[in-house]
């Protein structure tokens, strides 16, 4: 057993902390990008306390966000029973959880950045885009979303990058169970709580560290691409 | 055509706005600060009126009464903003076609056609980046040129640019305005672009309209003296050139009755153009005058003296239906005894009628 031979439960943690991270992303992304759209460019009744509800998962202890998760959304808890009766969608124990786990704790890093590049949007772009012709959805299709690219960018390679690492409020809501929702980080904290898992422990930390450069390379090349087709000055 | 009659209260700006245009060139003239870009804004739908109402060829865009207010995607009218608003992330063809492909505007202005007009074929494949003032001001025209517009608005364009630029575009404004066969409304607050361009003339001060009619007329309307700025007033004529003193350099430009000789006019013989002859540049006198530099001196008669508080009195003379528009002290009209009615020479200094002032008509 040396350093760089993967053993298959920890294939199995890296692959499952990947499914987790990417489902979360996917499913909070556009209620992300929605939610950004609305706290930088409406107001509303009741704005601030979204503001607040969405930042709250950073703030509040991640075994609190986990416990509320599993008193919500466990097999007794009213969304978890209402969800399991209509869809058949159980999140209690299964990697489903997990992924709600990591999509809750990475929301507020994502809807940061996205809101502030919409902020950054001239707002006069959208008024020439209804002056021809564009309604509302169609100018925030073509003009608001595309120069909020790069935000948006940001915004999931954080959300991906905490989803990948969190651990608090998954192991509060959906246990440590191998092959289920052990992911990279409760597989490392596992191992450091082995006699002999010194070796496992120090390889799930290559990884991760791997998993996270590469991720922060792939979003530079992205970000500089995006750059050169914004053509790189404002108009 | 264009029916305005719209008030409201827009910061500390009070707002009372009414004109009507036929068509043509519309210009919208009037110093910083007077609600201009209120105004088109409250015509284009960005911004909305307390009372009143707005209509184009017969579709209400607005009516406070009824409860009419119809979005300003729905109000078809083009748009030229001051600071261009191009879309940085779309090449220039892509922002051009923008309304085609983003908002179901139709239209059957050709693209090509809009290129050539505006000189725009070698930016197509261009970001906005890397446009120069003049350039993004031309492809904003275009875009909106190619919205199917009913009117287009022209929220100063020229602005923001340097003079060299302003030289660059106004010959591409004076085609468009020409040729487009779309009502205009020009917004500026240059007397010499509006001068140049428009037929109708509405002047706007402090949020009100207390004048709108045709612009030779409007502009030798001496009771409007503060709105068109007095340094700059004067009056427009129209001529038609007869012939040219090569020898001299000299184009000569029957005014009806009389022949003005003007250095370098870009026209050519048979040309109409349209001459701005401002205020301050006539001087008049009781008898032709001998031994002068002036070249242009004519008999005209004496239509209006009207005399304000300060030191100078505005004159207006008639020659065959043209009026021009003088301005001497006070002290000179008592001195020569100058009423209504008198007939006086003209004497205009050839050298300060500007080119920029001119335009084939």
């Amino acid at each position: 057993m040396n350093l760089f031979d993967l053993q298959p439960d920890e294939w199995q943690a890296l692959l499952l902390t990947l499914k987790v991270a990417a489902v979360a992303l996917a499913v909070s992304l556009p209620v992300a990008v929605l939610v950004a759209y609305l706290l930088a460019r409406t107001r509303f009744p009741g704005h601030g306390l979204v503001n607040a509800l969405v930042h709250l998962p950073l703030v509040l202890p991640p075994v609190v966000t986990g416990y509320v998760l599993l008193l919500m959304f466990g097999r007794k808890g009213p969304v978890g029973a209402f969800l399991s009766d209509t869809f058949g969608i159980s999140f209690a124990f299964s990697w489903t959880g997990a992924a709600l786990a990591a999509g809750v704790m990475a929301f507020p890093l994502i809807v940061r950045p996205i809101r502030l590049s919409f902020e950054a949007v001239d707002p006069k772009l959208e008024e020439a885009a209804k002056s021809l012709g564009a309604r509302r959805i169609v100018a925030f299709f073509t003009v608001t979303l595309p120069l909020a690219l790069p935000g948006i960018l940001g915004g999931a390679i954080l959300g991906f990058a905490k989803a990948m690492g969190e651990f608090g409020a998954t192991i509060t809501f959906v246990s440590n169970i191998p092959g289920e929702t052990r992911t990279l980080a409760l597989a490392l904290y596992t191992a450091t709580q082995t006699p002999s898992g010194d070796l496992a422990a120090f390889r799930l930390t290559l990884i991760a560290a791997f998993v996270a450069f590469a991720a922060l390379i792939a979003s530079e090349l992205l970000a500089r691409h995006l750059r050169s087709r914004l053509g790189g000055a404002d108009a | 055509m264009l029916d305005v009659d719209i008030a409201g209260t827009v910061g500390s700006l009070e707002f009372q706005a009414r004109f009507a245009s036929e068509g043509g060139v519309t210009s919208l003239f009037g110093q910083s600060g007077s609600g201009k870009t209120t105004l088109t804004n409250m015509i284009a739908g960005l911004l909305v009126p307390q009372t009143g109402r707005i209509s184009l060829d017969g579709t209400v865009l607005f009516d406070a009464a009824q409860g009419v207010n119809l979005p300003v995607q729905e109000r078809r009218i083009g748009h030229v903003f001051q600071d261009a608003r191009l879309f940085p992330h779309l090449s220039v063809r892509s922002n051009l076609t923008y309304a085609r492909w983003a908002g179901r505007r139709k239209g059957d202005r050709d693209l090509d056609e809009v290129v050539d007009l505006l000189g725009l074929s070698t930016l197509l494949e261009r970001k906005p980046g890397r446009l120069s003032g003049g350039e993004k001001q031309r492809v904003a025209i275009g875009r909106a040129l190619l919205s199917d517009p009913r009117l287009l608005i022209m929220d100063e364009p020229l602005a923001s640019l340097d003079q060299a630029r302003r030289n660059d575009i106004l010959p591409y404004l004076d085609r468009l305005c020409g040729e487009a066969g779309i009502p205009i409304l020009y917004v500026s607050h240059s007397i010499e672009e509006v001068a140049r361009l428009s037929d109708t003339l509405v002047i706007l001060s402090d949020g009100r309209t207390p004048a709108y009619g045709p612009v030779a007329e409007m502009l030798t309307r001496t009771d409007l003296g503060r709105a068109t700025g007095r340094h700059e007033a004067g009056a427009l004529i129209h001529g038609k050139v007869t012939g040219m003193d090569a020898a001299w350099g000299l184009t000569l430009v029957d005014i009806g009755g009389a022949v003005l000789q003007i250095p370098d006019l870009p026209a050519e013989t048979g040309d109409t153009v349209r001459l701005r002859i401002r205020a301050r540049d006539v001087a008049l006198a009781l008898e032709p005058p001998k031994g002068l530099s002036i070249r242009n001196a004519f008999e005209a008669s004496i239509t209006s003296i009207s005399e304000e508080t300060g030191p100078y009195a505005e004159i207006l003379c008639v020659l065959n239906d043209q009026t021009i528009r003088a301005r001497i002290t006070r002290a000179s009209v008592a001195d020569l005894d100058l009423a209504a009615g008198k007939n006086v020479t003209v004497l205009i200094k050839s050298v300060a009628i500007d080119r920029r002032q001119r335009s084939l008509v």
